[in-house]
C-alpha cells in the first residue's frame, strides 16, 4: 500500500496530510510557520515518522510559498487551486462553487458547466493577513475579533478592495467612538465584498457553495457574513470538517499521478534543500559598526527639550493632546517649553478612555502646585476629544507639527511625520505651511505595517527593528503599496534572506515609499536644508538611518519625535494666553461617562454613518457628518456649483418638448453622460422618445452591479455603471443608449480632444459582461460629436437604420441637440460667474473643485463639496473657469478634453488672488498620474497651493478634512504674512 | 561640440551636427526586430546603441524620476534610458534618446513628455529626445524618417515576425540546446548584409528569403514531444519585452510549454487601419482614407506572403489581419483603438481558433485600455468558448515574480487537464467510429 502525502505551504501556515489508498485521512496538521516553512514541514513529517519510515510514498507540495521550496528540493509541485478543485471533486462532488480564503490569497472555483478558477489579482491585498492586521489595529486577537463580530448591531461600509484602504476606513470609525463589535463585523463584511466583487467577475455564485481555508474554518463571524450576503441556507453552505487543509488533501490526491519514492529519501531532500540559498537583491548595510551607530545616536539625542520635575514644579502649565490614529500622545509643558509630563501609548481603539485615565493622572500629579491654563488637541480624534473633555482649542495636525518643529529648529523648511497609520510631510516657506503631502490611501503602510509584520514573524516591534541595524545585506523589497510588500517578503524568504535582512529591508522600503511615492522627491534639495523628522515611526533607528542614507543628508530627530503633535498643541494652547482652561475639572472627570452609538443619517443621499457620542451631563457630540444638518443646523447655503450642476442634470428626464410616442430610452447616468446628457436629452426628446435616467448613484446601486465588474482596479465611477444599466433594465425601458466616444467635444484648448480609454469604451465592456443587457436593446454606437457637420450625416443615418426615423427629422433634432448643449455650457458659465461675483461681494474665498464632470456625483465625491462649503468656501467646478484660458503649451501631451479643463482651470486660478484649487482624483485613474503632476506644477509656478484629494468607493473623510483644514491654515498663514 | 538649439516652444532639437557627434540610445522591445532596426539606422549614418540592460537599478531609476502610478512600461523605458546615460559609460553631453510616440488616447502617447520631465529632474535636460512616429509629430533637423527607411523597417519587421514565429516553434523541441538562437543570430546578420547590398526589400526577394529562412529553421533537429502551446497577448511592451514581463517566454519554456506570440505586423496594420476607420465613423478626408488603405494593403500583402510561405512548410502560419478583424465582430467595435484596442481581443480569438485556448494576457498594472479589451473580454470569451483558459497577469515594480508564476502555473495546470480531456474524448470518438464501422 502506498501512502500519499500532501503538503500545503501557504504564506503563513503549513498544512500536512497523509492519506491511504482509499482516500482515508490518516494524519493532518495545520500550523503557523512564522516564515520558517521548510523547518516546520520537516518537523511535522518527523513527528509522523513512525507511520512512514521505510515506506514507499507519493508526495506533492502545493501552496503559494511551496513553489520555491518544491523547486529547491526537487519535489513534485501542484498548483494549489488545482489541488483544491481535485479535493472538492473527490469529497463534495455536488458542489457548485468553492470559496477559499488563505493567508494572502482568495480563490473561487466554479464547477458545473465550464470549470473556472480564479485567484485574487496582485492588487486585492490579503485576506487572512488582512484580518490579522485589522485585529492588531483594534488591539484584539483574531479570535476576540471573531467573538466581537457576533455581537454587532450595524455594519459600516469599509473599502473592500485593498487592506490598506480598509485600514484607513476603520481608524476614523474607531477614533470617533464606533463600537468595536460593529467594526469587527464590518471588517468581515469587507472581506466578503472583496471576495465577491474581485473574483466572481460576472459569474453568479449560486447552488451549493463550499467554504475552505483557515479564516473560514476558524472564524464564525466571517462565515456568517458570507452566508448572509449570499443568501444561503444550511444545505447550501458547506464548511467541511477539514476545510482548513483541503489544498493539502488535494495535493495528496494529485500525488497519485507521480512516482512513489522512499519516504526517507523525500524527507532528506526536503531537509537538505536548506543549503540551496540563491542570490537575493541586497542593499548596503545601515551601519557598518557599533561606533557608527553610537555617533548617530549621540547626534540625534542632542535635540531635547529641558525636562522639569512635575513633582516639584510650581507654576503654570499647558496641555497638548494628540489623539492620533493608533496612539494617543500627551504633553504637559511649562511656559518655556520645558516638559513636565509626556505620554505615548496605543489608544487601544478607545482614545476617550485612554485620555480620561491620563487626565486624571495629570491632575493628581499637578495637585495644587500646577495650574493648567490652556489645553489644545490635535490629530484624528481631535473633535471627539475636544468635545469630550472641553479643550480650549482644536488644531489641525500639520499646524501642530510645524509649531513643534519650529520650536527646535526655527529655520525648519521641511517636516516629515510618519506615524502608525499616516504620513504627513510639508514644506515651510516664509514661515507658513506650504505644499502639504499626505500619503494616499494606497501607500499608507507606515509604522503599523512594520509592527504587524514583526508580530507575524514572532517579534515585538522594538526588537524587530533593532535586528536590522547591523545586517550586511538588507534585502531590497521595492517601494510600492505595503500589500505588495507582503509578497516581496515572501519572495525574499524563499530566496534565503534572514529576518535581519528583512527587518532592514522593511525600514528602507518605508523610507523609499515616503520619499518617492508621497513626497515624489528626486534628491535631498527637493525637500529642504533643514529637515525635521518626527512621528512614532522615526523612533525606529533603522528607519531614521535609512532616511538619512537615502537623502544623503543629516536630519533632526527631536528626542520627543513621537509626541511632537502633542507638544505643538501644548505650545498652541500656551499662545492662547487664557486666564483659565475650560478643560473638565477633576470633579467632572470623576463623573465622566461616555457612550457611543452608531446611526445612519437619513437627511440626504450621502447617508453618512454617524456616531452619536453622549456624555454624562447630557452633552452630545456627533461625528461622521459631512454637513451641519444632523447637528440640527441648516445645510450650508453658500453657492455651490457642484450642487447646481447636479440638480440641473438630474432634471433632464422625461418627455421634454416631445410626446414620448417613440418609446422609452434609458440613459445611464455616469461617465460621459455627465457631460453629454444635455445633448442626448434634447436629441431623444425632440425625436419623441421619453428619456429615462438611471437612478441617482448609491452604494446600493453599486452593489447591484458589482457582480459583473471584470477588472477590480478600474475607477469607481466606471464600476458604478454596472448598477446603472441594471437599474435601467429593471425599469423596463425599450432601449438603453450609451454611446462609445473615443473623442470628446473639441474645445480648442488642447493638442487633442480624446476621452480616456475607460470613458471611451466602457459601453462595450458592459455589453460583454452584464448578462441582463440581453433582456433589452443595448445601443452603444460610436458617436463623434466633435464633428457636428459629419455627425448630422452619420448620426441621422444611424437613427434611420436603428429606429427608422426620417433623416430630415433626425438632422433637425441633432442641430437642436447641439444648441441645447451649447446653452447648457453657457448657463454653467453664467451661473459660475454669478457665484464668483457673489462670493466677492461677501468676501468669501472661492474654491475650484477640479475633477471630471462625473465627479459631481455625490456617490463619487462623497459630499466633499458639502464639506468644503461648510468651511466657508464658495464652490465652483473646473468647467466654470477653464474657458477663461485659451490654448497654451503644457509639459505633457495635452490630449484629453476633461483633463485640459483642469490645466486651464489651474492656470486661471493662478491669476485670481481669492481662488484656490483642489484636484479630485479617482483611485485607479491612470490619466491622473499625468495630470496630477502637471496641475501641481502649474499651481506652484503661480504661487498657489496644490491639494489633491483621492477618492474611491469609500472615502476617508478624515484625511480629506485634514487636507482642507491644512489648506485653510496655510491660506491664513499666507494672508497673515502678507 | 554641437550647439543646443531649441524650437519656438522651447523643445530641444536634434540637429544635423548632433547626428555626426551623438550616440542615440534606443530601448529594446523585441530583440530581433529592434536589432535590425538599429542596423538600418547605422546604415543611414546614425550612431545607435540598443539597450539590453536588465537589472533592478532600471526600476529604481524609473521609480525615482517617473510618477509611480504611471504605466510600468514608461517607468522601465525611462528608467533604462536614464540608467544608461548615468552608468553606461556614455558622455551625457553626447547622447540623444529615441522614443516611439504612437499618438492616441492612451497614456502611452505621453511617454516622451514623461521622459523629458524625468531628464529635467535628473539634471539631464540637455539630452535631446527624438520622437519616432508616423504622425508627423515633433520634427528634428537631424532626424528624418524617410519613405525609403520606413520601407526597410517594414521589411525588417516582416523578417523579424517570421523569424520569431518559426524560432518559437522550434526552440521548445530542439535536440541541441542553443541551435535555434544560433540560427536567429545567423539570419539577423545575413539579412542586414542583404539590406546593405540593397537586397531583400522587395516582395519577390522577400518571398525567396522567407523560404530560405523557413527551410533553415525546419532543418534544426527536433524531438517529437507534444507540448502545450500557450499564447501571449497584451500591452505591446510587456507582451514582448523580457524586461517588462519578467522573462515570461523563458518561464513558459522552462515549464514545458511552447509560447505562441503573435507578431508586430498586425499591430502595425491595426494602427493604420484605425486612421481609415476614423474617417468612416466620424467623417474626414476621403484622400486620407485612401492613403491609409494604400499603405495598409501594402503591409497586408507582405503579411500574406509570409503566411503563404509558412503554409507551404511544416510550421503553423498565423491568420491574416482581415481574418482576425472578422473574429472580433460582436466583441468590440472598429472604433476601439486606444492602446492595443480591439486587436488584443482579436489576438486572443485568433489564438483560440487556431487551437491555442491557453493564453497569458499581460498588462501593466492599471493599464486603462486593458480594463476593456483584456480583462473586460475574458468573461465573454469564456461564455463563447468554454475551453478558453485565459489568465490576466499584471506587471508593475511591486508585483513579485512568485505571484505571477503561481497564477500562470494554475493556467498551465488547467491546460494540461484540458489537453488530457480532449485526448480522452477523441479516443472515445475514434472508438465509437470504429464501433460504428463494425456494425
Amino acid at each position: 500500500m502506498t501512502l500519499r502525502i500532501g503538503i500545503d505551504i501557504g504564506s503563513t501556515t503549513v498544512k500536512v496530510v497523509v492519506m491511504d489508498e482509499d482516500n482515508k485521512l490518516l494524519f493532518r496538521s495545520y500550523e503557523r510557520h512564522y516564515s520558517k516553512a521548510r523547518e516546520r514541514a520537516c518537523e511535522t513529517l518527523r513527528s509522523v515518522e513512525d507511520m512512514l519510515k521505510g515506506k514507499q510514498v507519493r508526495l506533492t507540495i502545493t501552496g503559494s510559498a511551496g513553489l520555491g521550496l518544491a523547486k529547491a528540493a526537487g519535489l513534485d509541485f501542484v498548483q494549489e487551486v488545482y489541488a483544491t478543485a481535485a479535493a472538492v471533486n473527490t469529497y463534495i462532488p455536488d458542489a457548485d462553487a468553492v470559496i477559499e480564503l488563505g493567508g494572502e490569497d482568495a480563490k473561487i472555483i466554479f464547477f458545473g458547466g465550464a470549470l473556472e478558477e480564479r485567484m485574487n489579482g496582485s492588487c486585492a491585498g490579503g485576506t487572512g493577513a488582512f484580518i490579522d492586521q485589522m485585529a492588531t489595529l483594534m488591539n484584539v486577537t483574531v479570535n476576540e475579533l471573531d467573538d466581537l463580530s457576533l455581537k454587532h448591531e450595524k455594519i459600516y461600509p469599509i473599502a473592500s478592495r485593498c487592506g490598506v484602504f480598509a485600514k484607513s476606513d476603520v481608524q476614523p470609525i474607531l477614533n470617533q467612538g464606533g463600537r468595536k463589535e460593529d467594526v469587527a463585523a464590518s471588517i468581515f463584511q469587507a472581506v466578503v465584498d472583496q471576495t465577491i466583487a474581485g473574483l466572481t467577475q460576472g459569474r453568479e455564485l449560486k447552488g451549493t457553495i463550499v467554504f475552505l481555508g483557515g479564516p473560514l474554518h476558524f472564524l464564525m463571524g466571517l462565515r456568517k457574513r458570507f452566508i448572509h450576503t449570499l443568501h444561503l441556507d444550511q444545505d447550501h453552505a458547506i464548511f467541511p470538517e477539514d476545510g482548513d487543509c483541503f489544498a493539502a488533501l488535494g495535493a495528496a490526491l494529485c500525488a497519485s499521478d507521480y512516482e512513489a519514492q522512499p519516504f526517507d529519501r523525500l524527507l532528506t531532500l526536503l531537509e537538505e534543500s536548506r543549503d540551496a540559498v540563491s542570490v537575493v537583491d541586497t542593499m548596503p548595510p545601515l551601519f557598518q559598526n557599533q561606533e557608527e551607530y553610537d555617533a548617530f545616536i549621540a547626534r540625534h539625542n542632542a535635540s531635547t527639550p529641558p525636562k522639569l520635575d512635575i513633582h516639584t514644579y510650581v507654576g503654570d502649565a499647558y496641555l497638548g493632546i494628540d489623539a492620533g490614529s493608533t496612539t494617543t500622545k500627551i504633553a504637559l509643558i511649562a511656559p518655556d517649553g520645558g516638559l513636565l509630563y509626556t505620554y505615548y501609548h496605543s489608544n487601544q481603539g478607545n482614545p476617550v478612555a485612554v485620555t480620561l485615565e491620563q487626565l486624571k493622572e495629570i491632575y493628581r500629579l499637578c495637585g495644587n502646585r500646577i495650574m493648567i491654563r490652556g489645553s489644545a488637541v490635535t490629530g484624528y480624534g481631535e473633535a471627539l476629544i475636544k468635545n469630550a473633555f472641553s479643550c480650549d482649542l482644536g488644531l489641525v495636525e500639520t499646524v501642530a507639527h510645524y509649531r513643534a518643529a519650529a520650536h527646535f529648529n526655527p529655520n525648519v523648511d521641511f517636516i516629515i511625520d510618519i506615524g502608525g497609520q499616516d504620513m504627513k510631510c510639508f514644506k515651510v516657506r516664509n514661515g507658513a505651511v506650504d505644499s502639504i503631502m499626505l500619503n494616499e490611501a494606497c501607500s499608507s503602510g507606515c509604522g503599523s505595517f512594520i509592527e504587524t509584520f514583526a508580530k507575524a514573524l514572532g517579534y515585538n516591534i522594538a526588537d524587530f527593528a533593532q535586528l536590522g541595524l547591523f545586517t550586511q545585506h538588507p534585502v531590497s523589497l521595492g517601494s510600492r503599496c505595503t500589500v505588495f510588500m507582503n509578497s516581496s517578503v515572501k519572495q525574499a524568504q524563499k530566496d534565503g534572506a534572514g529576518v535581519e535582512d528583512i527587518s532592514a529591508g522593511l525600514s528602507i522600503s518605508i523610507v523609499k515609499n515616503a520619499i518617492y511615492k508621497v513626497i515624489r522627491a528626486v534628491n535631498a534639495d527637493d525637500l529642504g536644508k533643514h529637515i525635521v523628522v518626527q512621528g512614532g515611526t522615526f523612533y525606529n533607528d533603522a528607519v531614521l538611518r535609512a532616511f538619512e542614507q537615502e537623502l544623503g543628508r543629516e536630519v533632526t530627530r527631536p528626542a520627543i519625535s513621537g509626541i511632537m503633535g502633542a507638544f505643538g498643541a501644548a505650545l498652541a494652547a500656551r499662545n492662547l494666553h487664557l486666564e483659565k482652561s475650560a478643560l473638565l475639572t477633576p470633579e467632572a472627570l470623576e463623573a465622566f461617562s461616555h457612550n457611543a452609538k452608531p446611526t445612519t443619517c437619513k437627511l440626504c443621499t450621502n447617508h453618512c454613518s454617524l456616531t452619536v457620542n453622549s456624555f454624562e451631563d447630557g452633552r452630545r457630540y456627533i461625528s461622521g457628518n459631512r454637513c451641519s444638518r444632523p447637528l440640527g443646523k441648516e445645510k450650508s447655503s453658500l453657492p455651490d456649483l457642484y450642487r447646481y450642476k447636479y440638480q440641473k442634470l438630474r432634471s433632464l428626464a422625461g418627455k421634454g418638448l416631445g410626446d414620448g410616442s417613440r418609446g422609452r430610452v434609458g440613459l445611464p447616468f455616469g461617465l460621459n453622460m455627465y457631460e453629454n446628457l444635455p445633448f442626448w436629452f434634447e436629441l431623444f426628446t425632440r425625436l419623441n422618445f421619453e428619456v429615462v435616467l438611471s437612478p441617482e448613484s448609491t452604494r446600493k446601486l453599486y452593489i447591484k452591479g458589482q457582480l459583473t465588474i471584470p477588472s477590480d482596479t478600474v475607477c469607481y465611477p466606471a464600476k458604478l455603471l454596472h448598477g446603472h444599466v441594471e437599474a435601467l433594465v429593471e425599469a423596463g425601458v425599450d432601449a438603453i443608449f450609451y454611446p462609445c466616444m473615443s473623442y470628446n467635444f473639441d474645445e480648442k484648448s488642447a493638442d487633442n480632444h480624446y476621452n480616456c480609454p475607460v470613458v471611451a469604451y466602457y459601453p462595450e465592456l458592459l455589453a460583454a459582461n452584464v448578462p441582463n443587457l440581453k433582456k433589452t436593446r443595448f445601443l452603444n454606437p460610436y458617436a463623434g460629436l466633435h464633428r457636428p457637420k459629419d455627425y448630422e450625416r452619420i448620426g441621422s443615418q444611424w437613427f434611420a437604420d436603428t429606429f427608422g426615423i426620417p433623416r430630415k427629422e433626425a438632422i433637425a433634432a441633432i442641430r437642436a441637440a447641439y444648441t441645447a448643449y451649447n446653452a447648457y455650457q453657457e448657463e454653467l458659465r453664467t451661473v459660475g460667474a454669478a457665484y464668483i461675483e457673489q462670493a466677492r461681494q461677501d468676501s468669501l474665498p472661492i474654491l475650484v473643485l477640479a475633477g471630471r464632470p462625473y465627479h459631481i456625483d455625490p456617490e463619487i465625491n462623497h459630499g466633499i463639496n458639502d464639506l468644503v462649503s461648510s468651511f466657508g468656501f464658495v464652490v465652483v467646478s473646473e468647467d466654470a473657469v477653464a474657458y477663461h484660458q485659451g490654448y497654451s503649451p503644457r509639459k505633457v501631451l495635452n490630449q484629453w478634453t476633461f483633463q485640459a479643463r483642469m490645466y486651464n482651470a489651474a492656470q486661471y486660478v493662478c491669476t485670481q488672488p481669492d481662488m484656490q484649487l483642489i484636484q479630485l482624483v479617482s483611485f485607479g485613474c491612470g490619466t491622473d498620474a499625468i495630470t496630477g503632476d502637471e496641475v501641481r506644477s502649474i499651481l506652484e509656478k503661480g504661487e498657489k497651493l496644490y491639494t489633491q484629494l483621492k477618492i474611491d468607493d469609500i472615502s476617508n473623510l478624515g484625511a480629506v478634512t485634514i487636507r482642507i483644514r491644512s489648506l485653510i491654515a496655510a491660506i491664513e498663514e499666507r494672508n497673515h504674512a502678507s | 561640440m554641437a550647439k543646443l538649439i531649441y524650437d519656438k516652444e522651447g523643445r530641444l532639437l536634434f540637429t544635423k551636427e548632433m547626428k555626426e557627434e551623438y550616440t542615440i540610445l534606443m530601448p529594446q522591445m523585441l530583440p530581433v526586430h529592434f536589432g535590425m532596426f538599429r542596423q538600418l539606422l547605422i546604415l543611414e549614418g546614425y550612431k545607435v546603441d540598443m539597450l539590453t540592460t536588465n537589472h533592478r537599478g532600471i526600476v529604481d531609476e524609473g521609480l525615482k524620476y517617473v510618477h509611480n502610478d504611471t504605466c510600468y512600461p514608461a517607468l522601465l523605458v525611462i528608467g533604462q534610458l536614464i540608467d544608461a546615460i548615468k552608468n553606461g559609460g556614455y558622455d551625457p553631453h553626447k547622447v540623444a534618446l529615441f522614443i516611439t510616440q504612437t499618438g492616441g488616447g492612451c497614456r502611452a502617447s505621453n511617454y516622451i513628455h514623461l521622459l523629458r520631465k524625468a531628464l529635467e529632474k535628473a539634471n539631464l535636460e540637455f539630452v535631446p529626445v527624438i520622437s519616432v512616429n508616423l504622425s508627423g509629430l515633433e520634427k528634428n533637423p537631424g532626424w528624418n524618417l524617410t519613405i525609403s527607411m520606413l520601407r526597410k523597417m517594414i521589411y525588417a519587421m516582416m523578417y523579424g515576425d517570421l523569424i520569431i514565429n518559426v524560432a518559437n516553434q522550434v526552440r521548445p523541441y530542439e535536440l541541441q540546446a542553443g541551435d535555434t538562437d544560433a540560427m536567429v543570430e545567423r539570419w539577423e546578420g545575413q539579412l542586414i548584409q542583404s539590406f546593405q547590398r540593397g537586397r531583400g526589400m522587395n516582395r519577390k526577394q522577400m518571398r525567396e528569403l522567407f523560404d530560405q529562412i523557413i527551410a533553415d529553421f525546419a532543418a534544426i533537429p527536433v524531438n517529437q514531444q507534444e507540448k502545450i502551446r500557450v499564447g501571449v497577448v497584451g500591452e505591446i511592451y510587456v507582451k514582448f519585452s523580457p524586461l517588462g514581463n519578467n522573462n515570461l517566454e523563458e518561464f513558459l519554456l522552462a515549464e514545458g510549454a511552447e509560447p505562441v506570440v503573435p507578431g508586430l505586423t498586425d499591430f502595425m496594420i491595426f494602427k493604420i487601419f484605425n486612421r481609415e476607420v476614423d474617417v468612416d465613423i466620424y467623417g474626414g478626408l476621403w484622400l486620407k482614407k485612401k492613403a491609409c488603405q494604400f499603405f495598409k494593403r501594402y503591409v497586408e500583402a507582405c503579411q500574406k506572403d509570409m503566411i503563404a510561405s509558412l503554409e507551404k512548410s511544416r510550421f503553423r502560419a498565423p491568420g491574416t489581419f482581415e481574418a482576425m478583424h472578422q473574429l472580433v465582430h460582436g466583441y468590440l467595435g472598429d472604433g476601439n483603438k486606444m492602446g492595443e484596442g480591439w486587436l488584443l481581443t482579436g489576438e486572443m480569438l485568433e489564438l483560440i481558433h487556431s487551437g491555442v485556448p491557453n493564453i497569458v494576457c499581460t498588462q501593466p498594472f492599471g493599464c486603462l485600455p486593458n480594463h476593456i479589451v483584456g480583462k473586460g473580454m475574458i468573461r465573454k470569451l469564456k461564455d463563447d468558448y468554454p475551453n478558453s483558459n485565459v489568465v490576466a497577469i499584471d506587471y508593475d515594480p511591486g508585483a513579485t515574480k512568485i505571484n505571477q508564476e503561481n497564477r500562470i502555473k494554475l493556467m498551465l495546470a488547467n491546460a494540461k487537464q484540458l489537453a488530457q480531456q480532449e485526448a480522452a474524448e477523441s479516443t472515445q470518438r475514434e472508438k465509437q467510429l470504429i464501433g460504428a464501422g463494425a456494425h
